[in-house]
């Protein structure tokens, strides 16, 4: 029961400050709230046992890629917006939103999970930890994605390079 | 305990709102924010199908969203600083060369 209570808040707090950075007008207010939003997905992940997954979250959503959002925010220098919305665009946003919420909702609730479960159980993560587990699967059954994704970053980091330059 | 249904309507919650604010601000940044709520979303589910189906695969996934959406973060931030560089502005509305 206490933790049904707390999930809910959690995710009362998550559904709030996600609500906050599409309504905010100025950016760094709708950027503090995506960090709210992120450590509260860090502490479902906590609640469901992946302690691993909650811990890159932080450091990377919550510590890298807000950062950096914040980084550029401050450096263009942008103003909170002045220009007032037209109703039209966000009646028709809002009615896209809600009618793909339906959908999703629909989806989610008339299917039946399957009873198949694989391996991993509580026991299992308690006794081995879950990052051994992640690098037991990662290592030997994912290791071409994994270097493949290396690829990616090298290409990333040479693409900001370039298109940031003043002269190429 | 919460159920499986449970994370899975907060995470099509978080999608939705995320979609919204795609689709109604102007703020190129702040487009950027909402995708990577978005996808946030789509790690929630992941996780949760993970643990309750006791596979870990799920998990596996949701480090290589992490890593392509740090990817994505820098080279997109620093195609709008190349962009600001061109129009002074950041507001997507000034996208306009190709409208007929």
């Amino acid at each position: 029961m206490p933790e049904s209570i707390f999930f809910y808040s959690v995710a009362t707090i998550a559904i709030i400050s996600a609500i906050c950075v599409i309504t905010c007008k100025n950016p760094i207010n709708s950027a503090l709230s995506l960090v709210l939003t992120f450590f509260c997905l860090a502490v479902f992940y906590v609640m469901l046992h992946a302690p691993f997954l909650a811990a890159v979250q932080v450091m990377v959503y919550a510590g890298a890629i807000m950062v950096l959002i914040i980084f550029v925010i401050m450096l263009l220098n942008i103003q909170a917006e002045t220009v007032k919305k037209s109703a039209h665009g966000v009646v028709l946003g809002g009615a896209i939103g809600f009618v793909i919420l339906c959908e999703t909702g629909y989806l989610l609730l008339s299917g039946a999970i399957s009873e198949s479960r694989g391996p991993i159980d509580l026991a299992l993560i308690a006794n081995i930890g879950h990052t051994e587990l992640i690098g037991m699967a990662m290592f030997s059954d994912f290791l071409l994605p994994f270097e493949i994704t290396s690829l990616l970053l090298l290409a990333a980091i040479i693409g900001a390079v370039v298109l940031a330059k003043k002269k190429v | 305990m919460p159920a499986l249904h449970d994370y899975l309507i907060v995470a099509a919650i978080l999608f939705a709102i995320g979609a919204v604010g795609v689709l109604t601000r102007r703020n190129a940044i702040v487009i950027f924010m909402c995708i990577e709520l978005m996808l946030n979303a789509v790690n929630l589910t992941f996780v949760a199908f993970s643990r309750y189906l006791g596979n870990i695969d799920g998990e596996i996934f949701v480090l290589f969203v992490m890593t392509v959406a740090a990817c994505e973060a820098a080279v997109g931030l620093a195609l709008m600083i190349a962009f600001y560089k061109n129009r002074e502005s950041i507001d997507v509305e000034e996208l306009n060369l190709m409208k007929w």
